[in-house]
């Protein structure tokens, strides 16, 4: 139940007009139908700035209840201010209960990451997303990849994809990776790591993408194919952490972040996720070496 | 004008030409395409054409480029499409490759859905297929037809990639192929169009158009703007490309010379109207039309 003493007075609860939500929500319906495909909706002003997740911001906005239980992560930690203030603004318009734990979530807003624990069909993963449309690389017009969408015209991106390899010997965009959604739109899935991607395949969870500067709002349903461009003779391939581990809870099945010391120079790894390493570290410590065995299972892009 | 109901026009079936084509049936039928720019009235395609000297109508200004023409292609035919500046040569090749949108006419392509199906009525997909794996069109300025800023081999690729070619390695197989056809050298395949020469840009865009084997080559103007032994060099290039694959080609060009060299029948155009046609021989040897004799006798 909304803790009704953390919620400021004067506000509708979850800071938007009923008519917005319902707008967005309609919006939501629309994108959830057609997987992959951008729909435009209008974007409101918020007390944050463009550019700092508004547009993940309405959606969560728009789907909150009071049953609801939030988790908001920034490149994988929660207690990045980025994070911290989108909760806190939630807590402060809704009451809700927020969480770290991502397994106890049932909404969960994100920017640049995907949690390593595998989500289940009742929860709900937001995006935060800076430039929703994967042609802008090729295509400057928004008419013209309107058009390019229409008629699922994607050789100018796989040329530069083509172009890539013949430079480089390989595909080398890092975060943003362009797929393919339930065989029909290309979609860009947010600057996560390639490491998610495969995550986004067959996923269980309902994801959704909000771009509050550029008024685009899509979606991959439950149990949707999602492929990243890749050619028949060059695979798509996610990060490699060969050889390396967390130093805090030894996992080296996760996406790690590099940390260099400022003083001695040297160079250790961690989970970017946080709290899936604090919730392995506590295991560990409970239970002994040996309760964190990983299998694999909690990552999608693991191999 | 009456007579311009051409209908047996390019039916040029000269006996013992060993060529691909299959008897029967043309590969390209076109009826009565008709492309005006600006308001239309209903007096505009009477009002204007090789009578009235003009292809501006008098009553709403609108500019009837091309009105009426009617041809059939068979495979391995090359048509030629000749006549001034403005007398609507481009605008025909640019409707058919769907460039440009028609006013009226239809146009049937035996590869597609049997020929039963009007393609200048089709939707923006299907003539986007259409396009990408029935067709190849070669500009006359090679940037219409090229990515400057993409490379040689991704400028190939792209034609490939649209018709659903998702294997690196035979992209690049495919690309040399084109380009040692096309004589590029090799080495320059990753290089950026935009530093080649006229010749070799022109060159590299009849790769591009051949990418996909097209059965059908349109050439808008393809040896204008480069110097006479270049011309001559793609003329050969495109006289050996039509040997070896036998394709069906639509040649437009204002140079006689090309026109004689290349072309087994042609349709000569005036202000929007095909004035004359028949087989390339008899046009330039006997000319008809008041027009085509001017042509003809201003030929050097």
């Amino acid at each position: 139940m909304p803790d009704k003493q953390a919620v400021r007075p004067g506000y509708n609860f979850a800071f938007l007009d009923e008519q917005t939500k319902k707008e967005i929500r309609r919006r939501i319906l629309k994108a959830v139908a057609v997987p992959g495909y951008q729909v435009p909706f209008a974007s409101r002003e918020l007390p944050i700035a463009q550019g700092w997740g508004t547009g993940g911001l309405q959606l969560t906005l728009a789907l909150v209840g009071p049953g609801d239980v939030v988790k908001v992560i920034d490149q994988g930690s929660d207690d990045v201010v980025n994070a911290v203030n989108i909760r806190r603004l939630l807590l402060q318009t809704t009451g809700v209960k927020t969480t770290e734990d991502t397994g106890a979530a049932t909404l969960i807003q994100t920017r640049h990451r995907i949690p390593e624990e595998r989500l289940r069909e009742e929860q709900a993963l937001v995006f935060q997303v800076p430039y929703p449309e994967p042609l802008r690389r090729v295509e400057p017009s928004e008419v013209k990849t309107r058009e390019m969408h229409a008629e699922a015209d994607y050789s100018r991106l796989w040329v530069f994809l083509y172009e890539d390899i013949v430079r480089w010997r390989e595909i080398t965009i890092g975060a943003q990776y362009p797929v393919l959604v339930n065989g029909r739109y290309v979609m860009d899935p947010s600057p996560i790591p390639r490491w998610d991607i495969p995550k986004l395949h067959m996923a269980a969870n309902l994801n959704l993408f909000g771009a509050g500067r550029e008024k685009r709002i899509y979606a991959v349903p439950p149990y949707t194919r999602v492929e990243p461009l890749a050619f028949e003779d060059h695979q798509f391939r996610v990060e490699s952490f060969d050889g390396k581990h967390c130093a805090v809870c030894g996992s080296t099945a996760s996406f790690l972040d590099e940390l260099i010391d400022d003083h001695t120079g040297a160079r250790r790894h961690t989970c970017s996720d946080v709290a899936y390493c604090a919730k392995r570290h506590q295991l560990l410590s409970e239970n002994g070496p040996g309760a964190g065995r990983q299998t694999g299972n909690e990552t999608g892009g693991g191999a | 004008m009456d007579g311009l109901e051409i209908t047996d026009v390019s039916s040029c079936d000269l006996s013992g030409r060993q060529d691909h084509r299959v008897p029967g049936e043309p590969m390209l039928r076109v009826r009565g395409l008709t492309r005006i720019y600006g308001r239309e009235c209903p007096d505009c395609v009477p009002r204007t054409g090789p009578e009235a000297g003009s292809n501006i109508c008098p009553g709403c200004g609108s500019v009837v480029a091309c009105a009426g023409v009617s041809f059939d292609l068979y495979a391995g035919e090359i048509l030629g499409v000749v006549g001034e500046s403005g007398s609507g040569k481009s605008t025909l090749v640019q409707c058919l490759y769907f460039d440009s949108a028609v006013t009226a006419g239809e146009a049937y392509l035996r590869n597609y859905r049997e020929g039963a199906v009007n393609i200048l009525g089709s939707s923006a997909q299907e003539q986007r297929h259409i396009r990408h794996h029935l067709m190849g069109m070669v500009y006359q300025k090679p940037h219409q037809g090229l990515r400057l800023d993409c490379t040689a081999g991704g400028n190939i690729a792209e034609k490939l990639l649209a018709a659903e070619f998702f294997h690196v390695g035979r992209i690049r197989e495919r690309a040399s192929e084109l380009l040692l056809r096309t004589e590029v050298p090799l080495e320059r395949m990753d290089h950026l169009p935009r530093h080649f020469s006229g010749g070799m840009q022109q060159r590299v865009q009849i790769a591009k158009a051949l990418a996909n084997s097209p059965p059908l080559v349109f050439l808008d103007e393809v040896t204008t703007g480069l110097d006479v032994s270049v011309q001559a060099r793609v003329l050969d290039l495109i006289r050996h490309l039509h040997r070896e694959l036998g394709l069906a080609m639509v040649v437009v060009s204002h140079d006689l010379g090309v026109i004689r060299l290349l072309t087994d029948c042609t349709l000569v155009m005036k202000t929007g109207r095909v004035v004359e046609a028949g087989l390339t021989d008899q046009i330039l040897g006997d000319p008809q039309h008041p027009y085509t004799q001017l042509l003809v006798s201003s030929l050097l």
